[in-house]
């Protein structure tokens, strides 16, 4: 084992000096009847074994490198500066715990300050944490909050909210007394105005809403805050980060919480994850926030310092009244958006913006001229989009990867009424020849 | 000033007109086709993000990064914490970009590298643990708690019978555990810790009814005792019909040696970024697999990787699983991270991970036992608990010998922790540090008894050595400035004050 | 340690000031040591009907959360507001300006129950150095 520093001598020595005869004398509490159990694994592999092993199972992968990708639904190709991954690749930021030691952990604390500060600035709300897993758990963790703080019982939830979001929702609150109800959509995947209207009563203690939606829509929220406000009820959005280099903020739209996933921010796709839970509420929210805060302070000389706070909401404090079980978070993902963010600066957030709206519209307008192909060039979009095939999409997914092209992401998966609609992501990766291509390719289909 | 000890924030740094990353100046669709965007749905506000070079920025960031104490720099004894050593072979295996640009919608045909690692990570985890299925969702230690919670719930609704509404968790467990059952409006009954600092058999069963939906344990307790009365407390639990829930954070010293499935466990979380050797990233992302015996497999969330005759693949969930509970796959870039580890250590490796983790923490207890008092007798597993309160004619805390032991390089331990021990520094070595550096450790620990007799001061304003010294966190609670926005609207108030 | 002669003690260490039907509630000088800096009140709700021994308030430190429990059973009729900018008010002055909260009394009776300032004196006395 090339991490284990004690010698056979040293072991020998030290048992000596704790005075016992063998190892069995120090685990002697346990049981015999359950020691030495029979545990079926591989042998030890040295490095250039595993390193070669590593490489093997990589090459079973194709990858959205190797192919031509337009997969997006809530996780998205992006590039990453190498500033970033040199930065987050820093081993005391990666290696270090939890900064409960604020002397020994200024650097952790201060990153996350600026992250919180970053994600205040760019959803344009009041206080953020210092991150949570992902974007499904922290609305949750926001349905969670607006049920709390409202003392209500029931949520609505645009169902053109992700499907794994509504999906972890309803897990979350299986079994409590608490109640979800979906709103439905329009044909052109927009929230359902009237729907909300006829819903919102008394019992509502908020509403989510994801902005662009599912389907890739920016979502028009004019008047929802003021709406969900005179009934007393929070509004909870979601909304792709990059988006808000263009598309308005949640602060903007009146929003109490903006929870969703901080993927988009320079944190690869890694099958899924480590990704990134943001959660950014309103002053008046702040007691109710799960998870850590960074906050500002001075140290025994005056000097400025950094340090977790307000932790009596918090499992390790409050125990059973905590407002949420979280502990260890996303810290490492919050670093990675934070390198991310202070790189782009404040003209590189609105530019990257632009460039994926551009990309994708120019893809759209592109597709809505093939006649096997129907896009509603009417809807306004971010990165994605939704396409219709008016022949069996699986037979068309199947000549793509023929040619190694992944073309988007079945929508039948998570809506089975919409039969042969799929959804297509181009963002800043896509070169005009790459975009070309796949227009080609589809036209021949 | 040093640049290095610079302390403005990026904002404070910021030169209107400085940029960092370049991109790509063409347009593809037509040139004003921006202004089809109705108004209404642009952002209005502009968004104040710094404004700096790229190697303004670098410098920033590895600056911080030099103010942290890390694994990879200094010895980090947090008891329960289990700062282990994480093998570099581990990272270069995770930023291999055929895992990293794998999209998590792909078809299973194109990531057949990759569900077999899942495959094998949850076949390696089952082996160790013996349970039966593990899913590898939950993204962390108490995520895998609220994970096992709701198939208590969903095992229990499903075999009717009483309302089950009490779950037992021993006094000296972690917060997460109680939180975790609040959460689902169980009733949390705490079990007292008997003098031994194990879990009271007779404080047990006075609890134990038709109600008790399930205990949450975690062995080797957070005294570091293994509960030797485990199998007559599994089996007390199950005859009243309970479930018993293993809380993995002390998983460590069992590799090879016992498994909390033959136990009696019914439940068990496994926190990768301890036992498993992933990094702790200043707080995460860690990764909390749970598994669980063959009763509860059709609860568990899906879906789960299966083998079949074409290859793995992703099988859709049972009716009556509880369904998922995280975005896509869970943290798979920590499972990566894992899979090398299990793949390092092998059958072989495993037993010795344990016997060193033991071997270091009794070696450690046994040089500080004249020192300072041990909370415990006997031998320990991977952790120990001293007590400080023989030093309370000084006034001197636990925390204050953690603070000081950061001016001799070490990490503090655990302080005030497990609440049942007044004055409490839980000290968890691991395995992988070499007897020399135990040796430094318990070196200072001794410098810093004798301080506390000869000069207290030194201790109780300690550290003297770092880039800050106790930070006024009663300041930073009553007054929460919270972001670079609150600082700015600070002074402002403050401006205004003055005027 | 100061406790007032005109105030009634809890077991847990609020004391309430009688007045007619209502009564005005906070901790005592005791209590206020051990919690240290208050750094946060949780106040209950207008109208909120308490029971005796059971939570009413929060009251934080840094370092942990404490449960204030209504001394005898009612309805909240007004909070100290002052606490929330304020927290330290509890510190430095627990029994006037700390107040916590106020109630419209529901089983008057109840104050039978509660400690004079000497018994609870005797209480403190015995209570666990920490």
């Amino acid at each position: 084992m090339p991490y284990l520093s004690l010698t056979e001598e040293e072991k020998k020595s030290m048992l000596g000096e704790i005075g016992v005869r063998s190892f069995d004398e120090l685990i002697k509490d346990i049981p015999v009847s359950l020691r030495d159990p029979k545990i079926l694994l591989s042998p030890s592999l040295s490095e250039p074994e595993v390193q070669d092993l590593i490489s093997k199972l990589g090459r079973k992968n194709t990858t959205t490198r190797d192919a031509l990708s337009f997969l997006g639904a809530g996780s998205y190709e992006h590039f990453i500066p190498a500033a970033a991954i040199e930065i987050v690749g820093r081993q005391e930021f990666m290696t270090a715990y939890t900064p409960y030691q604020p002397e020994a952990s200024q650097g952790t604390l201060q990153a996350i300050y600026e992250y919180q500060s970053l994600m205040t600035e760019l959803t344009g709300l009041d206080v953020s944490n210092a991150s949570h897993y992902d974007g499904a758990t922290s609305l949750a963790e926001a349905a969670l909050v607006a049920l709390k703080h409202t003392d209500r019982l029931k949520l609505l939830v645009a169902r053109s909210l992700h499907p794994h979001y509504r999906e972890t929702i309803r897990t979350y609150l299986a079994g409590t007394p608490y109640k979800v109800e979906e709103l439905g959509f329009d044909v052109k995947g927009n929230f359902n105005r009237e729907e909300l209207t006829a819903k919102l009563d008394a019992s509502v203690a908020g509403v989510i809403f994801q902005t662009p939606n599912f389907f890739g829509n920016v979502e028009d929220l004019e008047g929802i805050s003021e709406q969900l406000h005179a009934n007393g009820s929070l509004m909870i959005l979601t909304a792709n980060p990059l988006s808000l280099g263009l598309f308005k903020s949640p602060g903007e739209w009146g929003a109490d919480i903006a929870a969703g996933e901080g993927q988009p921010l320079g944190l690869s796709m890694e099958f899924g994850g480590p990704y990134l839970g943001y959660f950014v509420t309103t002053q008046a929210l702040m007691r109710r926030i799960p998870g850590r805060l960074a906050g500002l302070t001075e140290d025994a000389d005056g000097k400025r310092a950094f340090c977790l706070t307000l932790q009596a909401r918090e499992q390790h404090i409050r125990r059973e009244r905590a407002s949420s079980n979280i502990c260890s978070n996303q810290a490492l993902c919050a670093l990675a958006a934070c390198a991310y963010m202070t790189l782009l600066g404040k003209k590189g957030i609105r530019e990257i913006a632009e460039i994926n709206w551009d990309r994708a519209n120019y893809l759209r307008q592109k597709i809505s001229k093939l006649k096997n192909f129907e896009v509603d060039s009417g809807s306004i979009i971010f990165n994605e989009f939704r396409v219709k095939s008016k022949k069996p999409f699986a037979r068309i997914e199947e000549k793509l990867m023929a040619q190694g092209i992944f073309p988007g992401v079945a929508l039948e998966l998570f809506y089975p009424e919409l039969k042969d609609q799929f959804l297509v992501c181009a963002t800043e990766t896509k070169s005009k020849e790459a975009l070309d291509r796949f227009v080609e390719a589809l036209a021949k289909c | 000033m040093l640049i290095s000890l610079d302390d403005r924030l990026s904002f404070e740094k910021s030169k209107p007109g400085r940029r960092a990353v370049s991109l790509p100046k063409g347009r593809f669709s037509d040139g004003d086709s921006l202004r089809s965007i109705p108004k209404g749905l642009l952002r209005q506000t502009s968004i104040g993000f710094p404004e700096l070079s790229e190697p303004d920025i670098v410098r920033h960031f590895i600056n911080l990064s030099r103010k942290n104490f890390s694994v990879d720099t200094h010895f980090y004894p947090l008891g329960s914490c289990t700062m282990k050593y994480n093998p570099k072979v581990n990272e270069w295996a995770a930023r291999q970009e055929k895992f990293t640009a794998l999209h998590p919608l792909q078809s299973d045909a194109t990531v057949q590298g990759m569900l077999q690692i899942l495959w094998e990570l949850e076949e390696g985890l089952k082996e160790i643990s013996g349970m039966d299925r593990f899913t590898l969702q939950p993204a962390a230690g108490a995520h895998g708690e609220l994970t096992g919670m709701m198939l208590v719930r969903a095992y229990h609704a499903a075999h009717g019978g009483p309302t089950r509404t009490k779950v037992l968790v021993p006094d000296s467990s972690h917060g997460t555990n109680p939180a975790s059952a609040a959460l689902f409006g169980y009733h949390v009954v705490e079990i007292k810790s008997n003098s031994h600092g194990c879990v009271d058999l007779e404080d047990l069963k006075q609890h134990l009814d038709e109600h008790v939906a399930c205990l949450m344990l975690t062995n080797p307790n957070t005294l570091g005792l293994f509960e030797k009365n485990i199998l007559e407390i599994t089996k007390l639990v199950h005859q009243h019909g309970g479930l018993l829930y293993y809380d993995g954070a002390n998983l460590n010293p069992l590799l090879g040696i016992a498994r909390p499935g033959d136990m009696g466990f019914d439940i068990i979380h496994i926190n990768l970024h301890k036992t498993f050797s992933t990094p702790h990233g200043g707080g995460g992302p860690g990764a909390g697999p749970v598994g669980v015996k063959k009763h509860l497999i059709p609860f568990l969330p899906g879906p789960l990787v299966e083998q079949t005759k074409k290859g793995y693949a992703w099988a859709s969930h049972s009716s009556q699983s509880i369904g998922r509970v995280k975005l896509f796959h869970g943290n798979v870039g920590v499972m990566i991270r894992a899979y090398a580890y299990l793949k390092t250590l092998g059958k072989e490796g495993l037993r010795k991970v344990s016997e060193a983790a033991i071997l270091n923490a009794n070696y450690m207890k046994e040089m500080l036992k004249d020192t300072f008092r041990v909370a415990t007798q006997g031998p320990c597993m991977h952790e120990f608990v001293l007590s400080l309160k023989s030093f309370a004619a000084q006034g001197v805390h636990a925390g204050d010998v953690g603070k000081r032991l950061l001016d001799f390089g070490f990490h503090a331990p655990t302080v005030h922790f497990p609440l049942v021990v007044p004055e409490a520094l839980m000290i968890e070595p691991t395995e992988t540090e070499a007897r020399e550096t135990l040796d430094l450790f318990i070196e200072a620990m001794k410098e810093i008894a004798r301080e506390i007799v000869t000069d207290p001061e030194k201790v109780k304003t300690a550290p003297h050595t770092l880039p800050v010294r106790r930070p006024n966190d009663v300041l930073a609670a009553r007054k929460p400035i919270l972001s670079y926005r609150d600082q700015v609207r600070e002074k402002v108030l403050l401006a205004e004050a003055a005027a | 340690m100061d406790f007032p002669e005109n105030l009634r003690y809890t077991k847990t260490h609020e004391w309430i000031a009688v007045q007619g039907t209502k009564a005005k509630v906070g901790v005592t000088e005791y209590a206020q040591k051990e919690i240290s800096d208050v750094v946060f009140v949780e106040l209950p709700k207008m109208g909120q009907v308490v029971q005796q021994a059971k939570m009413a308030a929060v009251v934080e430190s840094v370092k942990a959360a404490f449960d204030i429990y209504a001394p005898v059973s009612g309805k909240i009729t007004n909070a100290n507001k002052a606490l929330e900018s304020n927290p330290a008010l509890i510190n430095q002055s627990p029994y006037a300006e700390g107040w916590i909260f106020e109630l419209e009394l529901s089983s008057p009776a109840e104050l039978g129950t509660l400690m004079t300032a000497a018994q609870y004196h005797e209480a403190v006395q015995q209570a666990p150095k920490h």
